[in-house]
């Protein structure tokens, strides 16, 4: 059932425990119980919103870097991985196979920013060996949910 | 002036319009409505089937079929039945593809019904078998299926309905819209007056993929001595979320089969080929897909269930099929005044039960088609408006 809360959770973290019990089929306590547990296991690391901030109003500009790293002896990735995952304008980092090692997203408030922040504070750090800035044009998709409009329920309102 | 009158058949124009006329009207001049009325899948088609459907297109494939179906289709509604239902049907000589259900139903009963002949049709449910039986000169016999039965059909009110002039029973189940399921030994009660007579069942079990009770769906056809009198309409619409690509199949024995084929070959001649294309992939690889599929349906089921209670609009546990039938008689509204007022007041689309029968009056057919979230909002303005009524 655990796994079947998260993923309900991932749907819609506003839902009330009598919703999520109604639909996991149990009752409100161990849905209770469940979160905190799964809360203080580290498995639930917190609630967010989904925005498209392209509706607000001078939205920030996110861009997607690929980072070559050279691991280091003994420590792996993890190193480096840390040291950029600590910067506040570095939204997700991951480690990924393929071409390149770690993909960063980083947010700032202009191209400018975005560029300044790569080539001082990621490109210099020792094991980089390369980057590669990928600018984000336009977000289709954020966390499951699509940010366009046009897939509106098409169909009737009465349909026997 | 031509005098239409004088032209059209008489036994058409007698048909009624559908009682819900009036709501999509209504509706129509809105533009907040947030509906629970449809009866179609939200989900879309799976890419595998939309993508059996393109590449069929890609090689070029549409011509027509034989009138059957593609051969390789019907092979695999063949398997499919064996291995969900346990029914075995020859795919040579036993199995039709259709224009969805709906045309299935249609032929089955025209190949049956003549003029006089008795059709025992159990409401509320789908609203088709009673114009198609009397458009063949066939006379409907309603049984009006009661909620302290579950909506099921009962032995009592079968031997009660039958008369020497019956043809055919309508075994509408899972329901559409009292989300009604017929169980193992409820269909055994059934079997039993039928065993020794000329009477046929057309079983509907267009929702068979969409049951929730403890075991899985079992078709009468699967029981001792019914399929030789059996005719099981089924189909892509509500199992694999295809309702546009219009396709179902019926399986009987091949006697019937072979005059309903007839009606088929020259009514319609064959269902959609690019359609069938998609048919095979969806039978082949899609098990998991719509198991998926069935999970959420149980989910938003469970929700709904219980915030229609709490609401105080008691609704019994729908065993089957998308709906939920809350009874609406604490309100002291007909069913239709409950929908046209829930419509104006709060924007909110239902179907009245009196739409599927006289039978459904006091209740309201809700359909989960729809997201847990859009689900909760058409919640909460209905309890808003049963609010209200108390005031």
């Amino acid at each position: 059932m655990k796994s079947e809360l998260l993923k309900l959770l991932s749907r819609n973290a506003r839902y009330t425990a009598s919703q999520l019990a109604d639909m996991l089929a149990t009752d409100e306590k161990t849905v209770n119980d469940m979160m905190k547990d799964l809360e203080k296991q580290g498995v639930i690391k917190g609630y967010k919103t989904v925005i498209d901030w392209e509706r607000v109003e001078n939205p920030d500009v996110s861009a997607i870097i690929e980072l070559n790293v050279v691991p280091k002896a003994g420590l792996g990735f993890e190193d480096v991985a840390e040291k950029i995952a600590a910067y506040s304008e570095v939204e997700t980092v991951y480690l990924v196979s393929g071409d390149y090692d770690l993909h960063v997203v980083v947010k700032a408030k202009s191209l400018q920013d975005v560029a300044k922040f790569v080539a001082r504070e990621l490109a210099p750090i020792d094991s980089i060996t390369a980057t590669t800035t990928n600018f984000v044009m336009r977000r289709y998709k954020e966390m499951d949910v699509k940010l366009y409009d046009s897939d509106r329920d098409d169909r009737g309102d009465f349909l026997l | 002036m031509i005098d239409y009158s004088l032209v059209l058949n008489p036994d058409v124009c007698e048909i009624k319009p559908s009682g819900i006329r009036k709501f999509f009207d209504i509706a129509a001049t809105m533009d907040d409505v947030i509906s629970l009325g449809v009866g179609e899948p939200d989900f879309p088609t799976p890419w595998q089937i939309r993508a059996a459907g393109i590449s069929s297109l890609e090689r070029s494939k549409t011509k027509y079929t034989s009138n059957s179906g593609l051969e390789a289709l019907r092979e695999e509604i063949s398997k499919y039945l064996d291995r969900k239902y346990n029914t075995k049907y020859d795919p040579k000589s036993e199995i039709l593809v259709t224009v969805g259900g709906s045309e299935a139903i249609d032929a089955a009963i025209r190949a049956l019904v003549t003029k006089g002949d008795e059709v025992i049709i159990p409401q509320p449910s789908y609203v088709c078998y009673e114009p198609i039986t009397a458009l063949s000169g066939g006379i409907p016999v309603i049984i009006e299926t009661k909620a302290q039965d579950n909506f099921k059909l009962t032995k009592k009110q079968l031997l009660s309905a039958i008369s020497d002039k019956t043809k055919v029973l309508i075994l509408p189940f899972p329901c559409n819209p009292t989300g009604a399921v017929m169980e193992r030994e409820d269909l055994e009660e059934i079997a039993e007056v039928l065993r020794d007579k000329n009477i046929i069942v057309i079983s509907d079990e267009i929702y068979s993929e969409l049951t929730f009770t403890k075991k899985p769906h079992v078709s009468i056809a699967s029981l001792d001595g019914m399929k030789e009198r059996t005719i099981t309409v089924n189909g892509f619409s509500k199992s694999f979320s295809m309702t546009g690509w219009r396709l179902g199949f019926a399986c009987g024995p091949k006697e019937i089969m072979q005059q309903i084929t007839k009606i088929h070959q020259f009514a319609i001649m064959c269902a959609p080929t690019t359609s069938q294309y998609a048919a095979i992939e969806a039978l082949r690889s899609c098990d998991e897909v719509v198991k998926e599929m069935q999970l959420e349906y149980n989910r938003r089921r469970r929700l709904m269930v219980s915030g229609f209670n709490r609401i105080g609009l008691s609704c019994r546990e729908p065993f089957g099929a998308f709906y939920a039938f809350p009874s609406i008689e604490s309100t002291g509204l007909s069913s239709d005044e409950f929908c046209e007022r829930l419509l104006k007041e709060k924007a909110v689309a239902v179907v009245p039960g009196t739409a599927f029968g006289k039978g459904g009056e006091g209740f309201i057919r809700v359909s989960y088609c729809y997201s847990a979230e859009h689900i909760l909002e058409a919640l909460k303005r209905i309890g808003e408006f049963v609010e209200n009524l108390k005031k």
